[in-house]
């Protein structure tokens, strides 16, 4: 049992979810996205005056292509990038039950701890691969169809192609807190089912209520409490100098959260009967 | 080191109202090949799941090669082997594949030798051709396979084995008890839990009997085959004239059937049967001392009902 071999298993979980067919067709739904606008805008060819309709920055990309990646992550955080956690997160425990394999990993034995340990590490990894997947593909769709250069930010000074890279990575690393935040609640779903799809589901649905709850101004003292409240304040990287407050609000939310569904985890799987 | 490889006192199981295993003491000497029988629902699943800490008992404990669990499990599972109600593998991975990810998940696991474990056990099982084909295009048999693979990834002490020779064709069946008995003739303890009688009277050396949650019978198959009471059969024209014979001289169970009437023999000497049935003018025709054979002996102890058990 030496350090080497420790992540033995955690690697062999990477290979298993980077190998499934499904997970690949979705992460080339994920970079399909950004392509998308970026065409649809190079087409259209907007006003450009930034008070267009939709999302936030769409009106930015005809003059630069580096806002095609916000754009993406942007429209993606809202639905297809938490599908993409609860795919995941849905199938981790649960998967394994359903197929039976999960009796097997047990009597290896995995420890149960480790067993969630490493499904919950897999789940970031997945979420970050999808969030770097997204910004990726924006950011290559933008450059090819509306150039490269240095980024007006929004608070109107200039940032340098490598400080805005900087700035993007940031942006991908905040909005993977935000979306862990959402595979721990996941992950404590799939311990209480053998049913992965109905896992995902739920999770899915989860995430959807939550927005739907955001966007309801009457609620605005649940606000707050909500999962997906400051997932959107990605954007604030974007500042200079950085809004750092909406993003500490997000990063201790995304925090309580990951505490209370993962112990809720640990408890339940720690203590159930594996009949499956 | 414990004479038992596995040890239980009181094992009990209930799931809500219902006791799946009730107060079971199951005690598998080290190096035998013990046969865990009983009807289909009697609790052997629900108890092999137990011994493997999958699930909790509701009351008793257990050891595994003298280790208490489920505290000593990260200890004592790497040296168990376990096949639990049949195969459980990634469909999409291959044989190869599949074994590996149950080494890696393995901490005790000799990463440098893996791959030669692996072939190992490919191979024994009869798998080596097919190790490289996606699991969810192997047949039933196959994946029975695979799930023997698995078990025997790593030198073991103790084997649980969950009815292995299920799906399996005769050939494949004739196998995998050649390979079982090479297992324990390696030294492993195996426990066996099957339904197949002529699996048990070939390989198993002792048998514990399940019938609706309790442990109705542990001994050597041979202590249960002579506490086992023999009958006595008379061939004849007058069935019924044996019968009330048979049942002067002391004889229980007296049935009749056909040309033939039948009993427990009990303490009487079988000549002296002979000599009564004679004296009252029963014509014989024939005459015979039977031990009755394992199915008869399992039937007596778990009931001739064809339902399961509830």
């Amino acid at each position: 049992m030496s350090a080497v071999d420790a992540p033995a298993f955690f690697l062999s979980e990477l290979r298993l979810a980077g190998r499934r067919r499904r997970n690949q067709a979705g992460l080339a739904v994920l970079a399909a996205v950004p392509i998308i606008i970026a065409v649809a805008m190079k087409v259209a060819a907007p006003t450009g005056d930034g008070t267009s309709e939709g999302p936030h920055f769409l009106g930015s990309i005809t003059s630069n292509g580096y806002f095609v990646a916000l754009a993406a992550l942007a429209v993606e955080i809202q639905l297809l990038l938490p599908i993409a956690v609860a795919t995941v997160a849905g199938d981790s425990v649960a998967g394994e039950a359903n197929q039976g394999t999960l009796r097997y990993l047990l009597t290896v034995p995995v420890d149960r701890t480790r067993l969630l340990a490493v499904k919950f590490a897999a789940i970031v990894v997945g979420a970050f691969v999808a969030t770097l997947t997204v910004a990726t593909a924006g950011l290559l769709a933008g450059w090819a169809l509306f150039g490269a250069g240095p980024v007006t930010l929004l608070s109107g000074s200039q940032a340098s192609v490598g400080g805005s890279l900087l700035r993007l990575l940031a942006m991908c690393a905040y909005i993977t807190v935000c979306l862990s935040a959402l595979g721990a609640i996941g992950l404590f779903v799939s311990t209480l089912t053998e049913q992965p799809m109905g896992a995902t589901i739920a999770i899915t649905i989860i995430a959807v209520t939550s927005w739907v709850l955001g966007a309801v101004p009457q609620l605005d003292w649940l606000h707050p409490y909500l999962l997906t409240n400051s997932w959107n304040a990605f954007g604030e990287l974007l500042r200079s100098p950085i809004a750092w407050e909406p993003l500490r609000d997000g990063l201790l939310s995304a925090a309580a959260y990951m505490l209370i569904f993962l112990s809720a985890a640990w408890a339940r799987f720690t203590t159930a009967d594996v009949t499956s | 080191m414990t004479a038992f490889a596995v040890e239980s006192s009181g094992l009990t199981k209930r799931f809500g109202r219902q006791v799946a295993v009730d107060a079971v003491d199951l005690a598998v000497p080290r190096g035998t090949v013990y046969g865990f029988l009983g009807p289909n629902g009697s609790g052997k699943t629900t108890t092999i799941r137990m011994l493997l800490g999958l699930i909790r008992p509701t009351d008793g404990g257990h050891a595994l090669l003298g280790e208490r669990m489920p505290a000593g499990a990260a200890r004592v599972l790497p040296k168990v082997g376990a096949l639990v109600e049949g195969p459980g593998f990634h469909p999409y991975l291959s044989g190869l594949d599949n074994l590996r990810r149950l080494d890696a998940a393995d901490r005790t696991g000799d990463r440098r030798t893996a791959q030669a474990r692996i072939r190992t056990a490919l191979d024994r099982v009869g798998l080596g051709a097919a190790a490289r084909k996606r699991y969810r295009a192997y047949s039933l048999g196959m994946r029975q396979r695979l799930a023997l693979a698995a078990a025997i990834l790593a030198p073991r002490d103790l084997l649980i084995l969950d009815e292995p020779t299920n799906g399996l064709d005769p050939q494949g069946t004739r196998e995998v008890r050649a390979l079982i008995a090479a297992l324990a003739a390696e030294g492993s303890t195996v426990l066996l839990s099957t339904h197949l009688l002529s699996e048990v009277e070939q390989i198993c050396g002792h048998v514990g009997v399940m019938h609706q949650g309790r442990l109705v019978a542990q001994s050597t198959l041979a202590d249960l085959r002579s506490e086992a009471a023999p009958r006595v059969r008379v061939t004849t024209d007058r069935p019924h004239d044996a019968a009330r014979v048979l049942r002067e001289l002391g004889l229980t169970d007296v049935v009749t059937g056909g040309a033939e009437a039948a009993g427990v023999l009990g303490p009487i000497a079988p000549e002296k049967v002979v000599a009564a049935l004679v004296h009252d003018g029963v014509p014989v025709r024939g005459f015979g001392v039977v031990a009755p054979d394992l199915e008869e002996l399992f039937v007596g102890l778990t009931g001739e009902g064809f339902d399961v058990s509830g």
